[in-house]
């Protein structure tokens, strides 16, 4: 791909940042959703029951 | 016979020589490996990695030793560890062993902090660019303002293995120098009242179950989302799995102490190694540890000022000291953040909460530099 420096490092930029923001907040989201799946208190239940 | 003999001492002289002829370069960097290795014993600035670089740089700069050369030692464990990427993999296996995700579990909205705490990484690279280096140098330079050592070897192995030795130095050295660079940024950054906002004692509702998924979570949201990165993500997340399963103990215990040990050791050397003094005594040296300042200090400044906006956002439930944390030193940045906090209010436990941003800053490192490799190969520059 053919493109000047600045070009280079202002799209670099842009996407690598949000790219690092967007990946990070979907793991966020994703231990938010674990957590919900597999509260504490069900895994200490299960172990009871165990 | 007498000519012999003499030919014989001229061999043993021919060190002294090339010093006194053309070996000012040498002799500069044997002071440095000197400094290095006083850095690590005398001050305990990274000893680990420190002593090691420092003696491989005292090595490789002794006259016709040849230990950098094809076949000498430095170059042999070069070519065996850094040249294919496979020390630094190695260690985030170790990292990944130590690392107790716990408190970014607890608290997943902290991780943002840690994506905030790699905005130094790009504004690094438009300075490196604008200094006239090439994209892919500018690419590794701006790395060690993911203050992570193995992250930048990784990326500076693969694509600017002439700056390699400056860039392993820089990171690690910044790395070590975190409690002096970050508390005037933080102080700068922040209002007195800001400063003393308690955030209260974390309550524990991580399930154990939720701990063993999450290695892998992240392992497949980032290695779909940054494939480039996956080698990095996927060693550290392997380390954390099996400390995390808890069937695998001998295998924890060997990746967090022999292996990570053995690997620091002959990656230090390796590192060491490519200090010879031709190749590192170049403006480019300077220009590459200056930038590596600026990476840090822009790290920090992004952190906060994230930690800033997370504070407004809750109602002043976040102190935005923890913003700080969200670089990749592991746990010297949550510690600071800690001192920072208590010395404004003696009773401010700012630690866990700092350790959860600087966790978060662990992973946004990784995956800065992943979506980085991976934007790349999608130019079609890799």
């Amino acid at each position: 791909m053919d493109m000047d420096k600045w070009t280079f490092g202002l799209t670099l930029m842009i996407v690598g940042m949000g790219g690092t923001f967007l990946t990070v907040w979907v793991l966020s989201l994703m231990i938010t959703l674990l957590k919900k799946i597999y509260p504490l208190a069900r895994d200490r239940g299960e172990k009871k029951n165990a | 016979m007498l000519d012999s003999t003499v030919a014989g001492l001229s061999g043993m002289l021919a060190g002294f020589n090339f010093l006194f002829q053309h070996g000012l370069p040498n002799v500069i960097m044997l002071l440095i490996g000197g400094t290095l290795l006083y850095l690590g014993v005398k001050k305990e600035v990274e000893p680990l990695l420190l002593v090691p670089i420092g003696f491989g740089c005292v090595l490789v700069n002794i006259p016709l030793s040849e230990l950098g050369e094809a076949g000498g030692l430095l170059k042999l464990l070069y070519d065996m560890g850094i040249a294919n990427e496979l020390f630094p993999l190695l260690i985030f296996v170790g990292i990944g062993a130590m690392i107790d995700f716990g408190p970014v579990l607890e608290n997943p909205k902290i991780l943002l902090l840690g994506a905030a705490g790699q905005f130094g990484i790009f504004l690094t690279l438009l300075l490196a660019l604008a200094l006239g280096f090439a994209p892919l140098e500018a690419v590794s330079i701006a790395v060690i303002g993911a203050c992570d050592g193995p992250t930048a070897i990784y990326v500076a192995s693969q694509y600017a293995p002439q700056l390699l030795a400056p860039i392993s130095v820089a990171a690690y050295s910044y790395m070590a120098l975190v409690p002096i660079i970050q508390p005037p940024i933080m102080r700068a950054l922040t209002t007195p009242k800001e400063r003393v906002i308690r955030m209260g004692a974390i309550k524990r509702s991580v399930s154990p179950r939720t701990k063993l998924l999450f290695p892998i979570v992240v392992t497949l949201v980032t290695g779909l989302l940054a494939p480039k990165g996956l080698p990095l993500m996927g060693t550290i997340m392997l380390g954390n799995f099996m400390r995390e399963c808890g069937v695998v103990a001998r295998l924890t215990k060997a990746s967090e102490n022999e292996i990570a040990n053995v690997v620091t050791l002959f990656l230090g050397l390796a590192i060491g190694g490519t200090m010879e003094g031709h190749a590192f005594l170049k403006p480019e040296t300077m220009a590459i540890f200056g930038m590596g300042f600026v990476a840090i200090c822009l790290d920090t400044v992004a952190g906060v000022l994230f930690g800033k906006l997370m504070c407004w956002l809750t109602g002043g439930k976040i102190n935005p000291l923890i913003g700080a944390a969200g670089i990749s030193a592991y746990p010297m940045a949550a510690r600071v953040v800690h001192n920072e906090g208590q010395r404004y209010d003696k009773r401010n436990y700012l630690l866990m909460h700092a350790a959860g941003a600087n966790t978060g800053g662990q992973i946004g490192s990784v995956v800065a530099a992943a979506v980085m490799l991976s934007v790349l190969k999608g130019m079609g520059l890799i």
